[in-house]
């Protein structure tokens, strides 16, 4: 286990890069502690896998240091950076069978047999794959090769971090719960440092204590799942976390309060000048609800998906959605209201800190 | 069932069915025609039954240019091989180079098989060859025309320059299928060179490598232009491979009904040979 | 198109069977989601329906007409792949006019209609670059527009988001109910993710090894499934299974506990079944409640920020608990647990629905 320490790490594919455009990451800085569970979470081309790859020495960054420990291992390659990676798709060596596969990486470190025999054994026991054990790897299911990619990595005891690249992505819907799961027991009992990268926002919130949320090359918000939920610091994230999204409404400013179409709102701004640009109110679904005495909502459509019912609809030509619960009853003229605490300020797409 | 069957494409094959009718169709009728039967000329034939077949099977002549066959398959399919996969494994994976590499690869397998035969044999004669001329001027005593190791050392030789590209194409190809992430997890195992090697490349280009096998395999066992211009099946017959000599015994002898014989005993162990290699691959794929 | 009817179809390639029995009714103007596990069937399915293959037995009728030895391009049939299938060298309105062209079309008619298709999906800032250029998502609006463009009656749709990323999914997977409906063709929607289908709407036929266990109105099929296959196919996350023995007025678990008969299952018969839940309809019991309560052991906790799911061990049973907002259980502690009845399954022990009235 380590800790790893990113140091102004910059990194361009293309051997001389002059705009901003081409850096594939653009500054950065972050610092990943011994045993934490991180999510990197973006859409594609935000440069997560890079980062990852740049993490496990598979790719050397263009600028910047990194540190597992204090030792600078940036000019170490993978095979000596000591992590285990497990990739996008199952990768095993068909020709062995599962216990020779766990068994590789520690034959080619020279470990010795009864060692490897006993590490093996209970790699096999921890992902419970005892039963295949003397199986030939080519003829297993998808989600028992990713098993296997990730023993390989948990086989080693020295093994610094274990690094995912959207791991889950050929794996059916239903044995991704069995796996996401398995993998958050794994981390509570052997406190590896893991870093997951993915662009599916419930395996980066379900497994990570700390998420990081990137675009186009740079980090937008770091936080845990609870806070990049509540207080979303950039519209993006507000709109990439949660399904749906966040509401984003256009608000303006009138005497010291925020003003949605016709309607006041009790929420306002701390500081109410020098506001220019876009101001826009942040409102998740979740937080929406219907009240008699609140803003008229002419409903466009409502989607039944069994354990909750998605609304939409428009307020004052502003497209709304709102979530009501299973069995809840839609009224036929209806209003919503904001809960309190819960909507969000931004100026130019950046949160503002507000009251009320 | 109630499948729609829809015949008229057969008439589009037709004509094909008249041209291999008459080019393949009925010579080989007529080849197992003569390998049952007797003449002394003027087109008077005896039925003679097996006894071509017979003949063929017992003689000495026969197995001696069956053996050398063997012989001659075996030793390319073991020099080619090793050698095709390692020059795979050297080329560039893209840009530029790769793409020169493979045409310079290509070069060999362009050339008029009569014409490698011609080539070498004047590069390998000993008095004004390139080959020749070095290996003696080195103090090797080299003369494939009466030496009968010289003979097959250049035949082999021959077939090797002539016919590995083959062998790195395809394994060329078979490398290029493999995904990246391959390589980067043996990277992160610790994975030694030849471990790669060993556990991803090989396993990955077994399809493509059956493939190759059979193709050198089928060609090297019915090789009969390069060997035939190189040294005539000399000296004496230390290189008559099964093919010149069925034709030293059809044309040169006039034996009609010995070749005949050979010639379906050949084609049924091509065939044989063929039918065990496509189950091989086909099972293989199954799994 | 009115319809499309599959009547009894089979396909089996070297003895293994693809697709068993099948028969479906599809109507015009419908969207029909195929959802089932990878390798369930569904591929092969669309492509008996598209005359890419035939069955080996069994008939297929568009319009009551027999088509089965139709080949495809005869059929009027456009199908989108779950690859981005684009010309490469093409531009994006050439790519979406190519099926115009090859029908034979004026240019005044071609340009109208590819500029309407680009319109529906959001494709007229784009429409000169190549597909290389676009991004995955709009990729797949290119290939979509070119299949709509064409006027097929039928539609076919292999996992068409399956490669994108999950907000663009989300985004794409909105648009498109409305860009279907414009159509008025049978459109057939492949996938494996049961929330999709349910986002869809429309019908939904549930497929497990090549045969369709139920076939509905999608949130028919989700709320009243015929057997206990079809409402594991169609549950996400994983449904909650338990054996029990229903006795009477209560249903016995293996651990002993005893819940009361809700009244939908009132007239089930008495014995051996299996019951089945969604992980919503469990809540953690607050202090005061004491029906149909449970206790169970915290495995771990997965939290998505609105939403925790709590994994449970319950006698021999994995449970999973979906509980609204952030809540941290200890793991190893013992919780106690409530179901909510109203919406509770039964099953036999072949599996079939105990619900009367719904049994296949």
């Amino acid at each position: 286990m380590a800790r790893i320490e990113l140091d102004g790490i910059r990194h361009a594919y293309l051997p001389d890069p002059k705009a901003d455009s081409d850096w594939a990451l653009k500054e950065l800085n972050m610092q990943w502690r011994d045993g934490g569970a991180y999510a990197l979470l973006g859409p594609s081309g935000c440069g997560k896998t890079t980062l990852l790859n740049i993490a496990s020495g598979l790719i050397r960054p263009t600028l910047g240091r990194i540190r597992f420990d204090d030792r600078d291992v940036t000019d170490v390659g993978a095979e000596a950076r000591n992590i285990a990676q497990v990739f996008q798709f199952p990768v095993v060596y068909d020709t062995m069978t599962v216990r020779d596969n766990l068994a590789f990486p520690l034959r080619n470190r020279g470990v010795a047999e009864a060692e490897i025999a006993k590490r093996v054994g209970e790699t096999l026991t921890m992902l419970d794959l005892n039963g295949l054990a003397s199986r030939k790897a080519r003829r297993l299911t998808a989600d028992q090769k990713q098993k296997i990619s990730l023993g390989r990595g948990m086989v080693r005891a020295d093994v610094a971090a274990i690094l995912f690249d959207e791991p889950l992505t050929v794996i059916d819907p239903l044995m991704k719960w069995e796996l996401r799961s398995q993998l958050k027991l794994l981390h509570r009992r052997f406190g590896h440092t893991m870093i997951y990268v993915t662009h599916d926002q419930t395996e980066a919130l379900t497994f990570a204590d700390t998420v990081v949320v990137m675009f186009e090359g740079e980090v937008v918000q770091t936080g845990t799942p609870e806070e990049l939920f509540e207080r979303p610091k950039h519209t993006f994230v507000g709109y990439f976390i949660g399904s749906p999204g966040m509401n984003v409404l256009p608000v303006a400013i009138d005497g010291g309060a925020v003003r949605l179409g016709k309607h006041k709102l009790a929420i306002s701004p701390v500081k109410t000048g020098n506001l220019t640009g876009k101001l826009e109110l942040g409102i998740r679904p979740e937080y929406v609800r219907f009240d008699p005495n609140g803003l008229p909502i002419r409903i466009a459509s409502v989607e039944d998906i069994g354990r909750r019912k998605i609304v939409r609809g428009r307020i004052d030509g502003n497209d709304i959605v709102l979530i009501a619960r299973e069995n809840e009853e839609i009224p036929a003229s209806a209003r919503v209201a904001f809960e309190r605490g819960r909507a969000g300020l931004y100026a130019d797409s950046w949160r503002i800190e507000t009251k009320g | 069932m109630d499948k729609v069957w829809n015949n008229r494409a057969w008439f589009m094959v037709l004509p094909v069915l008249i041209l291999v009718a008459f080019n393949a169709v009925v010579p080989l009728m007529t080849v197992v025609n003569y390998s049952v039967q007797d003449t002394f000329g003027d087109n008077i034939f005896f039925f003679e039954g097996a006894r071509w077949f017979r003949d063929v099977v017992d003689s000495d002549r026969f197995h001696a240019a069956f053996g050398r066959q063997l012989l001659f398959s075996a030793t390319i399919l073991a020099i080619e091989l090793p050698l095709g996969v390692a020059i795979a494994l050297t080329m560039p994976r893209g840009g530029f180079w790769a793409s020169l590499c493979l045409v310079l690869m290509a070069l060999p397998l362009l050339i008029p098989w009569n014409v490698v035969g011609a080539m070498w044999n004047i590069f390998a004669l000993p008095d004004i060859g390139l080959l020749g001329y070095g290996l003696n001027y080195l103090g090797i005593r080299y003369n494939f025309t009466n030496q009968i190791g010289a003979a097959w050392f250049t035949v082999i030789l021959m077939d090797v320059w002539h016919w590995t590209s083959l062998v790195v194409l395809l394994a060329y190809a078979g490398l290029r299928s493999i995904d990246d992430a391959y390589y980067r997890a043996a990277q992160i195992d610790g994975a030694s060179r030849w471990a790669v090697f060993r556990f991803i490349q090989l396993p990955k280009m077994k399809r493509v490598l059956t493939i190759a096998v059979l193709l050198r395999f089928m060609d090297s066992f019915m090789v009969y232009t390069e060997p035939f211009v190189l040294t005539g099946g000399g000296p004496g017959n230390a290189t008559t491979f099964l093919s010149i000599d069925l034709v030293k015994a059809a044309l040169g002898e006039f034996n009609l009904g010995i070749a005949a014989a050979m010639s379906i005993i050949y084609f049924l162990m091509t065939l044989l040979v063929s039918w065990l290699f496509y189950t091989l691959m086909t099972r293989g794929e199954e799994q | 198109m009115s319809t499309l009817e599959l009547r009894n179809v089979s396909k089996a390639v070297s003895g293994e069977s693809h697709i068993s029995n099948v028969t479906l009714r599809l109507e015009r103007g419908s969207l029909n989601v195929l959802l089932g596990p990878t390798l369930s069937g569904k591929t092969s399915l669309m492509r008996l329906m598209a005359g890419l293959d035939q069955p080996s037995s069994g008939t297929v009728h568009f319009d009551g007409v027999d088509v089965t030895g139709v080949p495809v391009r005869r059929r009027n049939v456009a199908m989108v792949y779950q690859q981005f299938v684009n010309y490469p060298a093409l531009t994006v309105f050439e790519n979406i006019a190519s099926p115009l062209r090859v029908a034979g079309r004026s240019q005044g008619e071609i340009d109208k209609a590819v500029r309407e298709a680009a319109t529906l999906l959001k494709l007229e800032p784009y429409l000169d670059r190549t597909p290389l250029n676009l991004s995955g998502g709009q990729q797949q609006r290119t290939a979509i527009a070119r299949a709509l463009v064409k006027g097929a009656g039928l539609v076919l749709l292999d996992e068409p988001l399956a490669n994108l990323d999950y907000k663009l999914r989300e985004e794409l997977r909105a648009e498109l109910p409305k860009v279907f409906a414009r159509s008025g063709a049978i459109f057939v929607y492949a996938t494996t993710e049961p929330s999709e289908a349910l986002l869809l709407g429309g019908n939904t036929a549930t497929l497990r090894e090549g045969r369709v266990t139920q076939f509905g109105p999608t949130v028919e099929v989700y709320r009243h499934p015929v057997d206990i296959e079809t409402a594991r196919t169609f549950a996400d996350p994983p449904l909650n299974t338990a054996m029990a023995k229903k006795i009477g007025k209560k249903v016995v678990l293996s651990t002993g506990e005893a819940i009361a008969v809700p009244g939908h299952l009132g007239a089930a018969p008495d014995g051996t079944c299996t019951i089945g839940f969604h992980p919503h309809h469990l809540s953690v019991a607050g202090k005061a409640a004491k029906r149909d309560c449970l206790g169970a052991k915290v495995l771990v906790t997965e939290i998505t920020g609105s939403e925790s799911f709590v994994h449970l061990q319950h006698g021999d049973d994995r449970w999973i608990l979906l509980a609204e907002g952030v809540r941290v259980y200890e793991p190893e502690s013992e919780v106690r647990i409530q179901l909510d009845t109203r919406h509770l399954m039964a099953f036999d022990g072949a599996g079939r629905s105990l619900v009367p009235g719904k049994a296949a």
